[in-house]
């Protein structure tokens, strides 16, 4: 093990991560609710993170194999350096396979693979508090909480529907969780909302410039808010991955050169990359092939 | 059937705090009754009381002594005393009243003014439009008029208006309050036809005429309200 | 005519430290009945309308209300939950500043469906035809249905704020000077929409107003303060055809006559 790892593992002092781990404990006793915590400056500024990392670094144990993924892909900037900094503090092993991982930490994306029992999916949240867009008043939002008053949500979704015809928000989708606490999932698509629902694995969400943890324990009810004549409905895409062919899946966009080139790839580099060791090939890979 | 209205020994004074509390009695020992049927004129020189005589009578003044009985849906209710909620439950169905002057509201059409008390008793909209349109024409209102609202009638036009409301309905008791001062000979006419047909039907009416042609049409009885002079009373 | 009262209050006081907002007022109101509070700026009539819906805790006395169940609850001692859902089910409160009561950054489709959709509403087709047609009664375009409050004139933002509130057919509403600063000409308009609206809902009101005029229109009954305490109530021609009181009869004839 290396120096930072034993002086103090995964950074944190023990009392703030016993103090974190509580807060953990009371959210998943709460479904949904929002538990306020004690955030700490941490080494790489708000935004990037810092809410999800400190439930990582509390959760995280010297068995653990963590995954990092930012837009669902393990290499980008800021999965690269979260990665880096548990290797660093933590000297856990780290994986970019989904399968192999038992902490997934996470901005923007639930995998493609379906999580199991075990796992624990953690999310880094920049605004906890879905409603905030029309009520600014804090002390007005924990009453609306505590008394269930959730009627302003759907006025939300009503003024998408009066403006564009269909409700138009694509990500960080409200949902209402067992039933009671209505939850902002931070901001993924809503494509993934329905994978929340009823999740084998641990859904634990970090907001650290906020100072809230709130979680979905396995197993637990999540459904996303609508109108009875404007039911929830995830996006759809017209053609399947230009690399590995894979349909239903959330699908980024790449531009390929100045002349309005571009393909549709999986958002989701794991995935995408197992389907293609298991010989799935979409357009774009199967023409570069053919030029070989 | 009970008298419709007996009033008894009502006194009243004003008090007026900008004048240093100068207190004015205006009338005292006030008691008459009013048979079903019957119309009763307040007579007697201006100034004497007779306005405020009916304003009592429709609750709009206070009383300070004695009792104003009617007879509301077979009970008797006191309206020197009444609850203001009592009171506007006695305007709605038993006594009505026809003011000098039109209060205007705003926006409001004449038709829809003369139509409103009848609707508040429940008649049906277009029912009680069907009636306002009757008393409009049998008073003359162009019928140009009847769509606006009467701030801008002449006096005789907004009286006619006024009229027409206070008649619309079939209140037991009316109090008329020189209903046909700014009236041509014509419409006074026909609102003598019309106080005629409710003493048919058994209205009990008072009221408060200065032209003598239609005291005399209408009176069964003048009721002299010098009677009632509180100087007199303490005489 | 209803026979038992909707609000019943009984010697409510509110007292800010040693200061007096109100004292020992005591009165009922029915369904159907609209009262009007007057006096001058000072005179406790807002702290009483405060104290009335529940926005201000009185310092003594009671204020219970008939709910819809057939039972008087004391307002103050009904959880926080209760007191909430009753106050945008059952209860209307018109504030004078129209955007002390709208949502200023949503449109007017959604300002009036918000309670609608706060008691469960969720069919968008419906919520919207109702807010439809509470425009129409209140005299706004449906055309402007998608735009927000902000680009409305202050008479607008007003009637917009009554048929927000109307929406769930209150028994009871409460209104703070609704027509203060609105231009006489807008506030002729408004008077007669709620003398219009109270009338046909068969609202029970209470409405706090320096203006005779709007009392005299509005109200059948009327209660005028003073100095925290209520010196003269009765039917509202009563009062202002034979007031009473020296400060009565100061307020009456100070009334300019047009």
């Amino acid at each position: 093990m290396n120096d930072l790892a034993t002086y103090n593992f995964a950074y944190l002092d023990e009392q703030t991560k016993r103090m974190i781990r509580r807060a953990i404990l009371k959210a998943i006793a709460i479904p949904g609710y929002q538990v306020p915590f004690a955030s700490r400056e941490m080494p790489m500024p708000y935004g990037w993170g810092t809410g999800g990392v400190q439930v990582t670094a509390s959760i995280l144990g010297p068995e653990d194999v963590l995954k990092v993924i930012d837009q669902g892909a393990d290499d980008t900037t800021n999965a690269v350096s979260i990665r880096a900094f548990f290797q660093k503090v933590a000297n856990v092993a780290v994986t970019t396979r989904t399968k192999e991982a038992t902490i997934i930490q996470t901005r923007h994306r639930i995998p493609e693979e379906k999580l199991s029992e075990g796992q624990t999916l953690v999310y880094q949240v920049p605004i906890p508090e879905p409603l905030r867009f029309l009520e600014p008043r804090e002390t007005e939002t924990r009453k609306m909480h505590a008394l269930e008053e959730y009627g302003l949500m759907h006025v939300k979704l009503y003024e998408d529907i009066a403006r564009n015809g269909h409700i138009a928000t694509t990500y960080a989708y409200p949902v209402k969780v067992e039933g009671r606490y209505v939850m902002d999932p931070s901001p993924t698509p809503k494509f993934d909302n329905p994978k929340m629902h009823m999740s084998e694995a641990l859904q634990l969400f970090g907001a650290g410039r906020e100072k809230r943890i709130y979680a979905v324990p396995p197993y637990t009810d999540v459904v996303s808010l609508d109108f009875d004549d404007h039911p929830f409905e995830i996006q759809s895409f017209d053609k399947p991955c230009a690399l590995c062919g894979a349909e239903d899946v959330y699908l980024d966009e790449v531009i390929l050169d100045d002349k309005g080139g571009r393909m549709f790839v999986c958002s989701d580099t794991d995935h995408c990359e197992d389907r293609r060791a298991c010989g799935h090939a979409g357009h774009m890979l199967a023409r570069k092939e053919a030029a070989e | 059937m009970a008298t419709p209205l007996v009033v008894s020994e009502v006194a009243k004074s004003f008090t007026m705090h900008l004048r240093d509390g100068v207190r004015r009695p205006v009338v005292a020992n006030v008691s008459f009754s009013v048979k079903a049927g019957e119309c009763v004129v307040l007579g007697g020189p201006s100034g004497v009381g007779k306005s405020s005589i009916l304003k009592m009578l429709y609750g709009n003044y206070g009383v300070d002594e004695g009792q104003i009985l009617m007879d509301h849906d077979g009970k008797l209710v006191n309206l020197a005393t009444a609850e203001p909620r009592t009171v506007l439950e006695v305007r709605r169905t038993t006594l009505g009243y026809v003011s000098q002057f039109l209060r205007v509201v705003p926006r409001v059409s004449a038709l829809d003014i003369v139509a409103e008390p009848l609707q508040a008793r429940g008649t049906p909209i277009e029912e009680a439009r069907a009636h306002a349109a009757e008393l409009l024409s049998k008073l003359n209102l162009p019928r140009e008029l009847w769509s606006l609202p009467p701030a801008t009638f002449s006096g005789g036009e907004q009286q006619r208006v006024n009229i027409a409301r206070g008649f619309i309905t079939d209140h037991r008791i009316l109090l008329l309050d020189e209903p046909t001062a700014s009236l041509d000979a014509k419409n006074r006419a026909v609102v003598v036809e019309l106080i005629a047909e409710k003493k048919a039907k058994g209205t009990a009416l008072i009221g408060i005429f200065h032209d003598e042609e239609v005291r005399d049409a209408v009176a069964d009885r003048i009721l002299d309200v010098s009677a009632f002079s509180p100087r007199k009373a303490a005489a | 005519m209803s026979t038992l009262p909707l609000l019943k209050v009984n010697d409510v006081s509110k007292f800010y430290g040693s200061r007096i907002g109100c004292r020992n007022v005591s009165f009922e109101l029915y369904a159907g009945e609209v009262l009007a509070i007057v006096g001058e700026s000072g005179s406790g009539k807002t702290t009483l309308l405060s104290c009335l819906s529940t926005r201000l805790m009185p310092t003594s006395g009671i204020v219970e209300y008939h709910m819809r169940d057939g039972q008087y609850r004391d307002l103050a001692r009904m959880g926080e939950s209760e007191r909430r859902f009753l106050m945008r089910t059952d209860w209307g409160f018109v504030h004078q500043n129209p955007a002390d009561g709208l949502r200023m950054t949503v449109s007017a489709g959604a300002n009036v469906g918000e309670r609608l959709m706060a008691v469960g509403d969720r069919h968008y087709g419906n919520i919207r035809a109702t807010a439809s047609d509470w425009l129409e009664r209140v005299e706004i375009g449906v055309d402007r249905i998608d735009d927000q409050p902000r680009a409305f004139s202050g008479g607008m933002r007003q009637r917009l704020q009554i048929a927000r509130n109307l929406v769930t057919s209150p028994r009871l509403v409460f209104m703070d000077e609704p027509t203060g600063g609105l231009d006489v000409s807008v506030q002729a308009r408004l008077l007669d929409l709620v003398r219009g609206l109270v009338h046909d809902l068969g609202l029970a009101a209470v409405i706090v107003t320096h203006d005779l005029a709007v009392a005299r229109l509005l109200s059948h009954r009327m209660m005028v303060m003073k100095d925290g305490a209520v010196i003269e109530q009765g039917l509202t021609d009563r009062v202002l055809d034979d007031p009473r009181e020296p400060y009565t009869q100061l307020l009456v004839s100070s009334i300019l006559q047009v």
